[in-house]
């Protein structure tokens, strides 16, 4: 059987890509990418988590299902604020919204 | 297990929870079925809602001797909980007076009903005890926040404000939640106080302890927008229709430092001289870097940003200060509480002055106490109170929070932040300087106060007058809530 950590690390390498894209994407549609990899390592963690060490219990199970829930939702707002921005400025790269700046 | 029973009146914990629900869907159905003239009442419909209910809380929703965990260990019904709820319904209601009337958003339902899902959101935030909770209370608090601060679809800074807002609030929330993934794993529970035994008895090294408590904190600090999580702030503040800034500034972060106190006090307990050190480090820099940087704000929201952010650092001191107990908590409690009031007041006037001249520039304020005593009057003692003047609410609270950090051996940190206080007097009286010294041409023009407007202001006012000349109560109370936490 694979070892837990092989699943921590794989988790761990999607968090840091999903961190690099969110810090070096410019695109607003690409920075929700970086978050939604991010969201996928915790939940790739918290069934791993579950499988090896609590399977007799729900809970780990239970919390993956609604981070995928919430990041669903989540999604659906940010591309909805995303197109509501788009309809003023007709871009949604990051660097031009820029009205907002001390 | 005895955590997974059920008794009725464990339905009193979420008593709060259940009327804000009940608030929305009657905010909604109104909405739809209403005429035109009664939707410019929504907003007195959920300031009333708000305030039946925060009425109930106190009949009914007193943790009894039964304080502790219900409802299967989600949430823990104990007086620092119904403090905060009592707090954020307060400013629920504020808000929603302050909304009553206002173009274009103030006659919308679905403007109210997302308000008052927010409500719910921190209410179950400050009450949370176990990290699936936890999480599904921050996101059901954070998503309608990000739509509310986007809400003016036709304005340019709003719909850049609740863009910006998503993006930081999604990545401070997947990183925070990245570290509740991990103590799920090391720990095996989610329960907030059977983890920390599971934690002990892992016997787990304290740099993973700490980088754990580190991921934590960054989703807590993004809450409560401590520097270096603080980036969000002040484009948020501007462009939010300016109800929701005050919301935002006041019952989110006092939700936020809710969470972050219970969190770490039961989970981190061990490595408490660890993370007390990062929110230290926090705390000098929020106080410093708000402070300064309100110096050169033109914008009055702006303005108000940075020295929320400022005190959101004087907060991190009665954080830190968390030994000996209780009074480090207590102190903090009595802050937020003292700053949830005054800093709705101070946007209160922004909100009426900007609702006459559409202006939020400062430097419009001019002739302020000519065209307006009272609006002028008003934002006099708001402004003195957030610096910290006595005989205002904010005084007291500086002065309990500096105290305790005298008391547990902080005197340095309590130095640094007298000097903060120096300086934020400093960008207050710049203002009260406009309003009160210099002169415009339209002084003759009146600003007109409409009556939900009026009911906010002398509330908030009223509260931060009582808080700041009779605090023996205030503080007794913020003593005996906050020694649950322990």
């Amino acid at each position: 059987m694979i070892p837990l950590s092989w699943y921590l690390i794989v988790a761990a390498a999607m968090f840091c890509i999903g961190i690099y894209g969110v810090l070096a994407r410019k695109n607003a549609v690409g920075i929700l990418m970086g978050i939604e990899l991010m969201l996928a390592a915790v939940i790739l963690n918290l069934v791993a988590f579950w499988r090896y060490l609590t399977p007799a219990r729900i809970s780990g199970q239970a919390f993956a299902v609604i981070v995928f829930a919430v990041a669903a939702s989540e999604a659906a707002v940010g591309l909805a604020l995303i197109i509501s921005i788009y309809r003023r400025r007709s871009t949604v790269v990051a660097d031009e919204i820029d009205i907002l700046k001390w | 297990m005895p955590i997974l029973e059920f008794t009725p009146s464990m339905l009193l914990a979420i008593l709060s929870e259940m009327g804000l629900l009940v608030l929305a869907g009657i905010i909604l159905l109104v909405d739809a079925i209403g005429r035109q003239g009664s939707r410019r009442n929504l907003g007195w419909l959920t300031a009333s809602g708000l305030a039946a209910i925060l009425i109930a809380m106190f009949i009914w929703g007193k943790p009894e001797a039964s304080e502790g965990l219900v409802l299967g260990g989600m949430l823990r019904h104990d007086w620092p909980a119904f403090t905060f709820k009592i707090l954020l319904l307060f400013a629920a209601a504020v808000t929603a007076l302050l909304s009553t009337g206002m173009k274009p958003f103030g006659d919308r339902g679905e403007f109210f009903a997302l308000l008052v899902v927010t409500v719910m959101g921190m209410n179950l935030m400050v009450s949370a005890a176990d990290l699936i909770m936890l999480y599904l209370a921050i996101e059901t608090t954070s998503i309608p926040l990000y739509v509310l601060a986007g809400f003016l679809k036709g304005d340019d800074k709003s719909t850049e404000s609740g863009l910006k807002y998503f993006l930081f609030g999604a990545i401070a929330s997947a990183v925070m939640l990245y570290g509740f993934s991990l103590i799920y794993g090391f720990s095996g529970e989610t329960n907030l106080y059977a983890l920390a035994a599971g934690v002990q008895a892992q016997q787990l090294s304290p740099w993973l302890m700490g980088g754990m408590a580190l991921l934590v904190i960054v989703g807590f600090g993004f809450k409560i927008s401590a520097a270096p999580f603080h980036f969000w702030a002040p484009d948020v503040y501007e462009g939010a229709p300016t109800p929701i800034t005050a919301y935002i500034s006041t019952a989110s972060k006092a939700a936020g430092f809710a969470v972050l106190v219970r969190v770490m006090l039961a989970v981190f307990p061990a490595i408490q001289a660890y993370w007390a050190a990062i929110l230290t480090a926090m705390a000098v820099v929020t106080m410093t870097l708000g402070n300064l940087l309100a110096l050169a704000q033109k914008n009055i929201k702006r303005l108000l940003a940075y020295s929320s952010i400022a005190h959101a650092g004087y907060i991190l001191i009665g954080v830190v200060a968390v030994n000996p107990p209780p009074l480090g908590t207590a102190s903090m409690l009595l802050y937020l509480i003292a700053y949830v009031v005054t800093n709705l007041a101070a946007f209160a006037v922004v909100v009426l002055f900007a609702r006459s001249t559409g202006s939020d520039e400062i430097e419009d304020y001019a002739g302020l106490s000519r065209r307006s005593p009272g609006l002028a009057l008003s934002l006099l003692v708001a402004l003195l109170s957030l610096a910290g003047m006595p005989p205002f609410a904010g005084f007291i609270a500086k002065v309990y929070i500096f105290a305790a950090a005298v008391q547990s051996g902080l005197i340095w940190l309590a130095f640094v932040g007298v000097i903060n206080a120096i300086i934020g007097l400093y960008y207050y009286l710049t203002i009260l300087k406009v309003v009160y010294l210099y002169r415009s041409d339209d002084e003759d023009r009146r600003i007109a106060i409409p009556g939900a407007h009026a009911v906010a202001l002398v509330g908030c006012i009223a509260a931060v007058l009582i808080i700041g000349i009779i605090s023996g109560p205030w503080l007794d109370w913020t003593l005996q809530a906050v020694s649950s936490w322990f």
